[in-house]
């Protein structure tokens, strides 16, 4: 069973995100995790890059595969989390806790968009 | 094999060298080069005698497996045996020595070559004309996709920037559509394994330029609607092209032009059994049928009376390589084609067909069969029929099979099944060698139900035991 | 074996393929030779051709090769093997191909090299696109007038396709004009620069300048190297070069019509991620041995499919082998010998023809090897006369009057004093 947190906003591509007054923080959920193996490298944005919502911002990459990240709201990059650089399988053991960016975001409303832990859990049901 | 671990910097030691070269006498030395333009430190290159050098790489040798080692099912890569006069022949000075640039007059041997083997590729294939130019299969992939998009451009129609690719293609496929500026379109497979034409109708409009397919498929199917196919992209206005991935197993029997096909590459060093080399160089000629003949890539090879004369293609879709290709790999592919000659050859296509069924008919009871029809040149498993149980993966039969002494399949390709092992035997091996192989696969998987952990834990008898790749991406030491 | 299948007859093999397309026809091809039969048609073949001194450069160069390449590139444990994704019986393979990149690396003064490309040209081509990929900027590549034309028009190609707009910054006296460039980079839209380390002119470029110009726009530059040079001249790591690439056929590859030659692309740490092609790594087995594997192989075609960073699948495996042997026996010093041989010979026939009053200096900028004259007789004429005395020399380049020559170690004085014979001989039909 993948881990899913109450209070965070899910996208079908995987990410979630933390609204933290007019900053989001995004990252992978534990389901994305499992399925890539072992994270080798993260390909983040820079700060001050500006990010639009369903677009691609940067990709996960393990062995053997590789994988976009998708922008789940749009707005300007604050901060990369830039452990991730030196060790990526940050992301395997506590994907929660290991954002990927921290982004200020302008239009709230993007998050409609988005699912709530028990609708992502519903999702994931669904795709298994 | 013996694990050997030393790297050539290794052995260097002050002062020694593998060359033999005459003492500089000459008046005028790099020194009198402008200081700004000469490099500060020589560069830290290793010192090593010829003998250490010879013996370092020869040991480097024995850590390797080749189609003469043994037995290389690795399917979709066609591993036939690679006749030892081809090697000979394209040593030949009078052509090694050749300078690309001499002029025509001086290398009409070279250019008949080159001539009489695109003449020898046409026959085979059915098309009007080829560049040998390409460097590989995925250099011709780009330069026939280049060749695709200029006919379109050359007409005024613009619009073409599509092109549909199945989902079963190879993943060069979409990259070298890509590198082209093409935005790829998947279609899908039929749980047959074949393009599902009703999916395909609808994305064939009038901005697709193209469909690239291999036939026989990925799955080593023959797309047996490929009449309907070619009917509808044509009539759609777009243009057919046909990966030569998997020509082998049609060589001989069936040529890519009667099916329909525009434009298409071959891959000499699979169908016409040049060797890989370790990965290169590979050479990956193009054919077109003959409305598309003027589009051909720079520089081209044309006979004006009688003379062989080296052109550019003032229409084309312009250079791609720096010379023609590489050239001592078309003397491989051309002694390939003299020593078959034109009986033979009708025999590669159908022996190759017969081994690959006879190994999938013997092993079918032990191994997933996705697909239970008549295969080409090759076939795909999904896996161990029992022993999942067990955990056993389709990596660890492949790695156990080293142990045996065979090179592993392809494995985890085609993307359509989870544990994909891709099995291609050639017409090049005997029914003992296959045998031999079929006995293997069939104690693998007796071993996965009785004794897991052997497989889980091989191979056993190699220099090197399942190499940290974890480590190595997340760490990268790319240089000593 | 029939039987197994399920059939009774080979045709049975191919029942799924529609009737109309089985071939029934007689192939165009020769009937079966033997192999005496073989080597007779290649004797024949190969007679028709005429080796030739050979005194041009012009992308490919005659430079002598050990005899102990030919033993270890024959291994058929090397030649027979395909691409290492087993990495446990690749072993081999991985290595030197480990051994090629250090070499490489530290040849052209960077971090990291891939497994090696096509040929010089193409790999241009990549490095083009990989800059774009870099800085994101897929408008714009600047590509220097003084780079041979093959590379021009390669690159050219590939961008044309690729959707990438090409500007040929036009040469300065024959080098590369920085303030040209700098006037193009300050429109802000351009991904890099490719500029030669040595140009069609055989001169040896002063690159100053060049790296902080790209630089200072956020782009890239990309050095164009012959590599045997490296060993004494400046090399693209010292320029401030971001990327280097070229062709290693210099490192004793035999000129072979053309092919197989290898390209290398070599790049700074930081764009490791989207240098195109195989790349190997170090790294530890099960048991903690040192091994070798592919690595950074999400970047590639097999997995990235249309979001690759190139379509590249196969490198010159066999042919990286070569000049990863060749750097071995040579080493630094050989290098060097090789350059001390090639430059006093080339200096000595640029004298030699300038005092048959027959040709006039380009200008004085430095060069190693290949120089251009221009030429007071017909280009035509000179050519035919050499070559009727055995010499590949004066290629035409781009201009009317432009001849280019190209000396290695291979070329001894004898040879030359002949080639400057000819021309003196034309000198006196001329006068008469």
């Amino acid at each position: 069973m993948s881990k899913i947190i109450e209070g965070l906003f899910y996208s079908e591509s995987h990410e979630w995100v933390r609204t933290e007054g007019d900053t989001a923080v995004i990252g992978i959920t534990d389901f994305a995790q499992k399925s890539m193996g072992n994270i080798v490298y993260v390909d983040m944005p820079e700060e001050d890059d500006e990010i639009s919502q369903n677009e691609e911002f940067g990709a996960v990459e393990s062995v053997k595969a590789a994988s976009d990240l998708i922008a789940p709201v749009s707005g300007t990059v604050i901060e990369k989390n830039a452990a991730l650089e030196d060790e990526p399988g940050l992301l395997n053991s506590d994907p929660y806790a290991n954002w990927i960016i921290r982004v200020r975001f302008s239009d709230i409303s993007e998050t409609d968009a988005l699912m709530d832990a028990a609708e992502y859990t519903e999702f994931l049901s669904r795709q298994a | 094999m013996k694990y050997y671990d030393k790297l050539i910097f290794e052995l260097s030691k002050e002062d020694r060298n593998g060359f033999s070269l005459p003492e500089n006498d000459w008046q005028e030395t790099p020194e009198n080069i402008p200081a700004v333009l000469r490099r500060a430190v020589p560069p830290d290159l290793p010192q090593v005698s010829e003998p250490d050098a010879v013996r370092h790489y020869v040991n480097l040798s024995n850590m390797n497996f080749g189609v003469d080692t043994g037995f290389y099912p690795l399917g979709s890569c066609t591993m036939k045996y690679n006749p030892k006069i081809c090697e000979e022949t394209a040593a030949h000075p009078g052509f090694s020595g050749l300078h690309p640039l001499q002029p025509a007059s001086t290398v009409q041997g070279a250019l008949r070559i080159y001539d009489e083997l695109s003449r020898f590729l046409c026959s085979l294939t059915g098309m009007a004309a080829f560049t040998l130019n390409p460097f590989a299969g995925a250099h011709g992939e780009l330069t026939g996709l280049m060749i695709m998009r200029s006919w379109h451009i050359s007409r005024g129609d613009l619009k073409r920037t599509r092109i549909i690719v199945p989902d079963s293609a190879h993943g060069t496929n979409p990259a070298s559509a890509a590198v082209c500026g093409l935005e790829v379109v998947q279609v899908r497979s039929t749980p047959q394994g074949i393009i599902d034409v009703e999916a395909l109708k609808p994305l064939l409009d009038d901005r697709v330029a193209g469909i690239m397919m291999t036939n026989p498929n990925t799955l080593g199917l023959f797309e047996t609607e490929i009449h309907e196919i070619e009917a509808s992209v044509h009539a759609a206005g777009g243009l057919l092209y046909y990966d030569g991935a998997n020509m082998n197993a049609l060589l001989g029997k069936v040529r890519p032009g009667d099916m329909g096909f525009d434009i298409m590459h071959l891959n000499l060093h699979k169908t016409f059994s040049t060797p890989h080399g370790g990965g290169g160089p590979g050479s990956g000629p193009v054919g077109v049928a003959a409305h598309l003949k003027h589009l051909l890539p720079s520089p081209a090879v044309h006979c004006r009376g009688g003379f062989l004369t080296v052109e550019d293609q003032p229409e084309g879709a312009g250079r791609v390589s720096g010379f023609m290709g590489n050239f001592s790999v078309l003397l491989k592919a051309y002694t390939y084609i003299l020593m078959l000659g034109k009986q033979n050859v009708r025999k590669v296509g159908p022996y190759a067909v017969l081994s690959a069924n006879y190994i999938k008919e013997s092993l079918k009871d032990c191994f997933r069969l996705p697909v239970p029809a008549l295969c080409k040149h090759e076939f795909v498993f999904d896996g161990l029929s029992s022993g999942q149980e067990n955990s056993v993966t389709t990596l660890d039969v492949a790695k156990r099979l080293l142990d045996y002494g065979f090179h592993a399949p392809t494995i985890y390709f085609p993307l359509l099944f989870h544990q994909s092992i891709m099995i291609e035997p050639t017409e090049t091996e005997s029914k003992e060698t296959l045998d031999a192989f079929i006995d293997a696969m069939r104690s693998i998987a007796a071993e996965a139900a009785t004794d897991p952990d052997i497989l889980r834990s091989a191979p056993h008898a190699t220099p090197v035991r399942r190499p940290d790749e974890t480590l190595a991406a997340t760490r990268p030491k790319l240089v000593e | 074996m029939l039987d197994r299948a399920g059939l009774d007859s080979l045709d049975g093999l191919y029942s799924d393929v529609p009737e109309d397309v089985l071939f029934k026809g007689e192939f165009d091809l020769p009937d079966a030779m033997t192999e005496m039969e073989v080597r007779r048609r290649f004797e024949e073949i190969a007679s028709m051709n005429f080796p030739l001194k050979v005194f041009c450069g012009a992308g490919a160069y005659d430079h002598y090769s050990p005899a102990a390449i030919q033993t270890v590139i024959s291994r058929s444990e090397f030649l027979t093997s395909y691409t290492p994704y087993q990495a446990e019986v690749s072993q081999g393979t991985l290595r030197y191909i480990f051994e090629f990149q250090t070499m490489m690396a530290r040849l052209t003064g960077m971090d990291c090299a891939n497994a090696s490309m096509y040929d010089g040209p193409t790999s241009a081509a990549e490095a083009a696109m990989m800059m774009a990929a870099c800085t994101k900027r897929k408008r714009r590549v600047l590509l220097s007038e003084t780079l041979l034309p093959q590379v021009i028009e390669t690159v050219g190609t590939y961008c044309r396709f690729h959707g990438i707009e090409i500007t040929v910054i036009p040469h300065n006296d024959r080098t590369s004009d920085l303030q040209a460039a700098e006037a193009e980079l300050e429109k802000g839209d351009a991904a890099g620069m490719v500029v030669p380390g040595i140009n069609r002119y055989g001169i040896i470029e002063d690159l100053s300048g060049f790296a902080d110009a790209v630089h200072r726009t956020g782009a890239l530059l990309t050095v164009y190297s012959d590599p045997s040079s490296l060993a004494v001249v400046r090399c693209p790591g010292e320029w401030g070069a971001d990327i280097a690439c070229g062709d290693a056929q210099t490192l004793g590859l035999p000129l072979n019509f053309g092919g197989p030659y290898a390209g290398f692309l070599c790049c700074r740490q930081g764009f490791v991620r989207k240098l195109p092609g195989r790349i190997v790594g170090e790294t530890v087995d099960a048991d903690g041995k040192r091994a070798y594997v592919l690595t950074l192989q999400a970047r590639e075609q097999h997995i990235r499919r249309e979001k690759a960073t190139s379509n590249i699948c196969s490198n010159q495996s066999l042919m990286a082998l070569y000049a990863t042997v060749y750097l071995s026996l040579m080493g630094s010093e050989g290098l060097r010998r090789v350059n001390e041989l090639s430059y006093g010979g080339a200096h000595y026939l640029y004298s030699r023809l300038l005092e048959t009053g027959m040709f006039y200096k380009l200008n004085d900028k430095p060069f190693l090897k290949e120089f251009v004259l221009h030429s007071k007789i017909p280009p035509e004429t000179l050519q035919k006369a050499l070559l009727d005395a055995g010499f590949f020399a004066a290629l035409s380049c781009g201009e009317d009057d432009l001849v280019s020559f190209c000396v290695t170690e291979k070329r001894t004085k004898e040879e030359m004093d002949g080639l400057v014979d000819v021309v003196n001989q034309i000198r006196h039909e001329v006068l008469r």
